[in-house]
């Protein structure tokens, strides 16, 4: 009797084991679903753009010809479009962080401002297109111009950096803050020399890892009439522009199979440009 | 007095200081007050963000609903703007058909990717995995959508004859990969928060790492992981290239994956792209299905945000 | 004695302040000036009461002593005297304290005037995570001293005042974190230094340290009287008797009794000193 009992017991643990090894087996699988797809991916797009990734294809202009078409317009674009996104964004954002932790009482009214900020992180980014469609392009006339795409980017990227900077300053230990009010220093000039060069690592990698999703941004561009077919370097902040992935967007969806593989060298100059902006927020994170 | 036994040309020097800091006083005073003015400025421009959005997709939409009925434009089931008709239903539930797509394929995937990483794989496979994994998600949309349209639709049509260029399923599937990493990153945390102990507690009992993990992890870390899962979901409905790109622009009301539809931001990006001139009737229109997919979100970001605020209190 | 409801001890108070009292006529006896005058001072967190009644006259260029059991108010009180406990912001306080005759409550002295004047020293070693040398010139530079030579003059004195020099003056310009703790610490003395304020506040500055570490700094201590006043919390009685002048001890929020170290440790007026000093509670 004690001994059937041991058997079945004896049973119904390897049949538990086996499920549990069986499962593991799954569950590891499932984790290389994602895996697979990105390396498949990175390799259709490297197999399928390296042909069309030369001298040429970074230097020249959009043209109709898939042979002589290049990302030169898109590549200076996103440049530039950083070039406005960055200054305005890490300001206010910073700024706004600094508030929230230093500055701000902790009453109601900051709660409001940091639960509308979480909220503003959930808002589709095309949403921003229309915000900046009706603000930036005809509320304050700035047209279809690079300072409206660059304006609605920024309030895009925002919210991010705003978390980023506020966790980067709350983990900034309150010893050493006590050290220089104890020392006379007032409270900017505590945050200005050591709050911020302490906060720096982190402000920086959630910075660029936010600047980085505007460099890959498509939708709210689209809205805010980011051109396609940009023959000039825009040489001012009112001047019609393009970037990387407005380019792509329009390659792809043109119906000759050439033009695919224009896309996927656009792909790969987008993503070079990504991984190098990764890459300096690794080594700004492991550096400091 | 007290100062009797300092160094002399120090002495000076401190006397110096105190008198720099006196004169500088009015500057740096003035510099205290500014700052923090300018601070709160920098606040409240999140907060005109969100005034602006509202106060821009309600005035456009109050435009657009003064000439088209509102009640017709949510139950209308016909959505050609071109030819005057609007009824966003169509929009609707294509937007729903992808993200349910997505949901199939992220949730379970996303869910069990998390359990292999926080139950069953090492520290060191942990710590490489999980970011490769997060690169997915710092992947532009616009490269899913290249991909989903050149690589995925044409794989899946070696199974599926009949499906068309454009479809939802191909662009449900590659929406559900890209948020993976959210459900799989955001359900590791919270799998993660919970106390070894109980873990423990079970395993001495002779339980399975799988016992322990459904029966004993995923409870405790359940609101955790259905904050990320509705998290995810949000962005599914927000998402715009890759449906923009492979889903086509064909608005039906149907549920069948294998055809082209259009979502409520597919048509966003078309009714701001094509001719649309500021001031018309679809100008407007692409305003009032902003509003409704912000609606949507909005309660998908508050119902996550409820969740995981239920979740803390547990601990 | 901790049973001892609040009440009766604000009852027994005016003993502690006549001894208190006799002590200081003997001072004013010898002609010396006091840097602090606290007068009645008490002090909330909340609805919750910190110190009681405190009145007290700290001596210039001596080093008062700060002793009591844990949670009986000594760090509160020091962080008072430079206003730092008003990081807290549910503090309150009643009463007066004056430096040097001026009430550092009122609104025409600058909190930010007083902590030039009235330098801190803290419990755990916390330089900044900078060079050596910008720690210490961290605080003429927020006064506004820009001049690199005045600067490097500043640095060096401070750094030889805090009996650190020579062994950091070939790594000026390596991170603070590389030092040793005892060494971090003298670093926080020297920042401290650097502005030359009148008085220092020190709070259990060697709790953190090894005993070697902790002797140098109280050798250290012993050294800086000349220059300034010293104000040192400590939860160690010997190192009270060894490097103070004077000494306070603090119970339950209050001001128990307050003379010369020698008087106090040998012959203390209050039965609650002595029960404390000799090793009965706390």
């Amino acid at each position: 009797m004690l001994d059937t009992n041991q058997n079945n017991i004896q049973k119904r643990i390897r049949g538990r084991v086996l499920l549990n090894n069986v499962l593991k087996v799954l569950f590891f699988t499932s984790t290389t679903v994602g895996l697979i797809f990105l390396a498949l991916l990175l390799y259709r797009v490297l197999t399928q753009g390296i042909g069309y990734l030369n001298g040429n294809f970074i230097s020249n202009f959009p043209a109709p010809y898939p042979e002589e078409a290049g990302i030169f317009a898109g590549l200076i674009g996103s440049i530039m479009l950083i070039g406005i996104v960055a200054p305005v964004a890490i300001v206010i954002g910073v700024g706004t962080a600094i508030f929230l932790e230093e500055y701000a009482y902790k009453n109601r009214w900051t709660k409001f401002i940091q639960v509308n900020i979480q909220n503003l992180a959930g808002v589709p980014s095309i949403v921003y297109g229309l915000l900046g469609l009706t603000f930036f392009v005809y509320m304050l006339r700035f047209g279809y111009t690079l300072i409206a795409g660059g304006l609605t980017m920024a309030l895009l990227v925002l919210p991010v950096i705003v978390v980023a900077a506020q966790e980067a300053i709350r983990s900034v230990p309150a010893d050493i803050k006590e050290a220089s009010y104890g020392m006379g220093a007032s409270k900017w000039q505590t945050i200005r020399r050591v709050v911020l060069p302490a906060a720096l690592p982190g402000i920086l990698t959630g910075t660029i890892l936010a600047l980085s999703r505007a460099i890959g941004e498509t939708a709210p561009l689209i809205i805010v009439g980011a051109a396609t077919a940009i023959y000039t370097i825009p040489d001012s902040l009112l001047s019609k522009y393009t970037v990387m992935p407005i380019q792509i967007f329009n390659w792809t969806g043109r119906p000759q199979e050439e033009w695919q593989f224009v896309a996927a060298a656009g792909i790969i100059v987008l993503l070079i440009v990504l991984l190098l902006m990764n890459a300096i927020a690794v080594f700004i994170r492991n550096k400091f | 007095m007290e100062k009797a036994f300092k160094d002399e040309t120090i002495d000076l020097d401190v006397q110096a200081l105190i008198d720099n800091k006196r004169k500088k006083k009015s500057i740096s005073g003035k510099i205290e007050k500014l700052v923090p003015a300018f601070l709160l400025l920098c606040a409240s421009v999140s907060v005109l963000t969100t005034a602006g959005i509202l106060f821009t997709l309600l005035r456009e939409s109050i435009t657009f609903f003064s000439s088209t009925s509102i009640f017709d434009f949510y139950t209308g089931t016909q959505w050609s703007p071109w030819s005057g008709h609007f009824g966003v239903l169509p929009l609707i539930t294509g937007t729903l058909l992808i993200t349910l797509i997505a949901a199939i394929v992220a949730v379970p995937l996303g869910l069990m990717s998390a359990i292999f990483l926080s139950e069953y794989a090492s520290n060191r496979a942990r710590k490489i995995i999980k970011p490769t994994l997060e690169v997915l998600a710092g992947i532009p949309t616009v490269v899913y959508g290249f991909f989903a349209l050149t690589f995925v639709t044409p794989l899946l049509k070696s199974f599926l004859p009949g499906l068309g260029v454009f479809n939802a399923l191909s662009a449900g599937i590659v929406v559900g990969i890209m948020i993976i990493p959210m459900i799989a990153s955001l359900s590791e945390d919270a799998m993660n928060s919970v106390p070894n102990n109980l873990r423990e507690g079970a395993l001495a009992l002779g339980a399975t790492k799988l016992e322990v993990a459904f029966k004993v992890v995923l409870p405790a870390a359940f609101s955790g992981i259905m904050a990320s899962i509705v998290l995810a979901i949000s962005r599914a409905i927000g998402e715009t290239m890759i449906v923009v790109i492979a889903a086509g622009a064909s608005p039906a009301l149907t549920f069948d994956p294998t055809r082209s539809i259009q979502t409520l931001t597919a048509f966003i990006v078309q009714g701001a792209t094509g001719d649309t001139t500021f001031g018309s009737t679809i100008y407007y229109s692409i305003y009032a299905v902003g509003a409704t997919l912000f609606i949507f979100t909005l309660l998908m970001n508050m119902l996550s945000q409820y969740i995981s605020r239920k979740f803390r209190e547990e601990y | 004695m901790q049973t001892i409801t609040k009440n009766n001890q604000s009852a027994e108070r005016p003993l502690g302040t006549g001894v208190k009292g006799t002590s200081v006529i003997k001072s004013e006896g010898t002609m010396e000036q006091n840097v602090f005058e606290i007068n009645d001072l008490n002090l909330w967190y909340g609805n919750d009461q910190a110190l009681y009644g405190i009145d007290m006259k700290v001596p210039q260029n001596k080093v008062t002593a700060i002793i009591g059991p844990s949670g009986c108010g000594k760090s509160t009180y020091l962080k008072t005297l430079n206003r730092m406990v008003e990081m807290v912001p549910t503090v309150k306080t009643s009463g007066s304290i004056k430096y040097k005759g001026e009430d550092i409550f009122s609104n025409k002295y600058g909190v930010e005037d007083l902590r030039t004047k009235v330098g801190m020293v803290f419990q755990k070693p916390n330089p900044f995570p900078k060079s050596i040398y910008d720690n210490v010139a961290y605080g003429p530079r927020v006064h506004g001293v820009k001049k690199k030579a005045v600067l490097d003059q500043v640095v060096e004195k401070s750094l030889k005042d805090a009996a650190i020099w020579d062994e950091v003056k070939d790594r000026l310009n390596e991170n603070a974190f590389g030092l040793s703790g005892g060494q971090q610490q003298r670093i926080c003395i020297a920042r401290a230094l650097a502005i030359e304020p009148d008085v220092i506040l020190m709070d259990e500055p060697t709790s953190a340290l090894d005993p070697i570490s902790t002797l140098k700094v109280e050798e250290l201590v012993q050294e800086l009287k000349k220059k300034y006043s010293i104000i040192i919390v400590t939860h160690n009685m010997q190192q009270a008797a060894r490097i103070s002048d004077k000494t306070a001890f603090f119970l339950n929020g209050e001001l128990i009794e307050f003379d010369d170290t020698d008087k106090l440790f040998s012959n203390p007026s209050d039965k609650r000193t002595e029960d404390y000093i000799s090793g009965r509670f706390g």
